[in-house]
C-alpha cells in the first residue's frame, strides 16, 4: 500500500500539486486521471521520488520515503518497476538486455537464470522471439510491452504506469491495460496507472482519484463514476462521445 | 563541482565500472583511431612540406625541417588539435546520447531503478576518456612524424637518414610527459563538460542539438584556456 500526504508541488510561481492525500491499495489497479495539465505526471513523479515534494510525504507500506536516507530510498526504489510513457527502453541494448538490465544490476543471479527471468517476463506479456531485436526495430505497442517486462522482472512490490496507451491504438491498449491488471492481480502488487483514457478508467478502474488544477476533486470506482455529483468530474468523464451517449440512454 | 561529486555517491560494483569502462572505451577510443591517424597523418605530411618551404637558407640544415615537425607534433598538433577533434567526436557524442536519454526518460528510469544515473552513466565515460585519449595521442604522434617521412622520402624534400637524424637530434623527452599531462587534462574536460551538458539536457530534439553544440564549444574554450596555463605551468 501506498500512502501521499498532503503533497505540494510548485515551479517558480505555478502551483502544480496542491496538497494531495490519500491511499492507492494492495492488488488493485489505482488510477490517477485528469485532463493534461493537471499535475497527475508530476504527481506519480513525486511518488515514486523522480521529483521532490516542496511539502508532504509519501509512505511505501508504512517506510516514509520522502524523508528516508539515500540508501532507504534507494532500497525503496529496488521494489519498484515503472513504465514509462514513450517505454524509455535503453537504445543501445536489445530487448532480451533491456528486460535482464535490473537483474544485471540489482541482483547476484547467474547468466543463465537471468535469461530464463527475462524470458518469462517476456513471454507473460505475450513477446516472443524478439530478444535480440532493437528497440528502434519495434513497434510502439511492442515497446510498452518490453517496459512492463521490464519493470516486473525483479518482482516489484510496487508498478507505476505513466500514460500506458498514449500513442497506441484502441486494441492494444485494452491489451496493455488488462495486461497491467493482470499483474497487478497475480503479484498482489500495488498499482498506480496516469491516465486521461476514459477506456482504461472504465476497464480498470478499481480505484480512481481525479486531479483538477493540482486539487483532488474525486476519489471512488469506475462502478460510482456517473454519480459523482461533481461537475468537472462530470464535464471530463462525459467529454468522450461513448460516455455522453451512455447518458443520454440513462 | 557538486554534479562531479555526486559521481562518486551510491556507486554500483566494481564489475559493472569494468565492464562499463571497456565499453566506453571502444566506443571512445578504439573507434577513433582511423580519424585520428588519419588526420594526424595528414597534419604530419603537411607541416613537413610547410616547414621545408620555409627553411630557404642553405645555411639551415635539412634535418632542422623533420626537428620542427617533431616539436610541433609533441607540443601542441598532437594533444591540443587532437583535443579539438577530439570535443567535436567525441564530446558532441557523449552530450547527444546523455540529452536523448534524458528526454526519453531513459535517465529517469535509471533513477527508479535505485541506480545512480550520474555515476553510472557518466563516471565511465569520463574514466574511459582519461584512459583513451593519451593513448590516442601517442598515436596520433607516431602518425604525423610518420607523415612528414613518408612525404618527406617521396617528393624529395628532406631524405630519410636527415629526416631521422632531426627527429632523434636534441630530443627532450620531458616533451612526451609534457604532452600526456596535456591529454589528461583535456580529456578529463571534454568528457565532463560533455556529460554536464547532456546530463542536464531538457526539452526535446532541438535542445538536444543545442546542448551537443554548447559541449563542443565549452569544451573548445577549455582546451584552450587549459592549453595555455599547462603551458606557463609546466614548460
Amino acid at each position: 500500500m501506498i500512502e501521499i500526504e498532503n503533497i505540494h508541488k510548485s515551479f517558480g510561481s505555478s502551483v502544480v500539486i496542491d496538497g494531495i492525500t490519500g491511499t492507492f491499495e494492495k492488488g488493485k489497479t489505482n488510477l490517477i486521471i485528469g485532463s493534461s495539465g493537471t499535475g497527475k505526471s508530476v504527481l506519480l513523479k513525486c511518488i515514486v521520488g523522480l521529483i521532490h515534494p516542496d511539502q508532504g510525504m509519501v509512505y511505501y507500506d508504512g517506510r516514509n520515503f520522502t524523508e528516508a536516507d539515500k540508501e532507504m530510498k534507494s532500497e525503496i526504489r529496488r521494489e519498484i518497476g515503472m513504465l514509462f510513457q514513450g517505454g524509455a527502453l535503453f537504445d543501445s541494448k536489445n530487448v532480451e538486455e533491456n528486460v535482464m538490465f535490473p537483474l544485471e544490476i540489482l541482483t547476484n543471479m547467474s547468466p543463465g537464470e537471468k535469461i530464463d527471468r527475462a524470458n518469462f517476463c517476456l513471454k507473460r506479456v505475450g513477446l516472443e522471439n524478439v530478444n535480440k531485436k532493437m528497440p528502434s526495430e519495434i513497434s510502439g505497442g511492442m515497446k510498452k510491452r518490453v517496459g512492463i517486462a521490464r519493470a516486473i522482472v525483479n518482482n516489484p512490490n510496487y508498478l507505476f504506469c505513466d500514460e500506458p496507451n498514449s500513442g497506441l491504438d484502441p486494441q492494444t491498449s485494452i491489451l496493455i491495460d488488462e495486461l497491467i491488471q493482470e499483474i497487478t492481480q497475480e503479484f498482489d502488487i500495488t498499482t498506480i496507472v496516469v491516465t486521461h483514457d476514459m477506456n482504461s478508467v472504465m476497464g480498470i478502474g478499481e480505484k480512481i482519484m481525479f486531479l483538477y488544477k493540482g486539487h483532488k476533486l474525486w476519489e471512488g470506482s469506475k462502478d460510482v463514476i456517473t454519480e459523482s455529483g461533481v461537475k468537472e468530474f462530470d464535464d471530463f468523464v462525459f467529454a468522450n462521445k461513448v460516455m455522453s451517449s451512455l447518458r443520454k440512454k440513462e | 563541482m557538486i554534479f562531479l561529486g555526486s559521481l562518486f555517491v551510491r556507486r554500483e560494483t566494481f564489475k559493472t565500472y569494468y565492464k562499463l569502462v571497456m565499453e566506453e572505451s571502444i566506443q571512445i577510443g578504439v573507434k577513433s583511431v582511423f580519424l585520428f591517424a588519419l588526420v594526424s597523418t595528414f597534419i604530419g605530411a603537411v607541416t613537413t612540406v610547410q616547414t621545408a618551404y620555409n627553411l630557404v637558407s642553405p645555411l639551415i640544415p635539412k634535418f632542422v625541417i623533420s626537428q620542427v615537425v617533431r616539436e610541433m607534433t609533441l607540443l601542441e598538433l598532437a594533444p591540443t588539435i587532437m583535443a579539438l577533434i577530439y570535443a567535436g567526436k567525441i564530446g558532441s557524442s557523449i552530450s547527444g546520447g546523455l540529452g536523448t536519454m534524458r528526454i526519453t526518460e531513459q535517465i529517469d528510469a535509471l533513477e527508479v531503478m535505485g541506480i545512480n544515473s550520474s555515476s553510472y552513466l557518466v563516471l565511465p565515460k569520463i574514466v574511459a576518456s582519461m584512459m583513451m585519449f593519451p593513448l590516442l595521442v601517442i598515436v596520433s604522434g607516431v602518425c604525423a612524424l610518420m607523415g612528414g617521412y613518408l612525404v618527406g622520402s617521396v617528393t624529395g624534400i628532406i631524405s630519410p637518414t636527415d629526416y631521422i637524424t632531426g627527429i632523434r637530434y636534441s630530443f627532450n623527452e620531458y616533451n612526451i610527459f609534457f604532452a600526456l599531462q596535456k591529454a589528461l587534462v583535456f580529456a578529463f574536460l571534454i568528457s565532463s563538460i560533455s556529460a554536464f551538458k547532456g546530463y542536464f539536457t531538457k526539452g526535446g530534439a532541438l535542445e538536444v542539438g543545442i546542448a551537443s553544440t554548447e559541449a563542443v564549444t565549452t569544451s573548445v574554450i577549455a582546451v584552450l584556456l587549459a592549453d595555455y596555463f599547462l603551458a606557463q605551468l609546466l614548460l
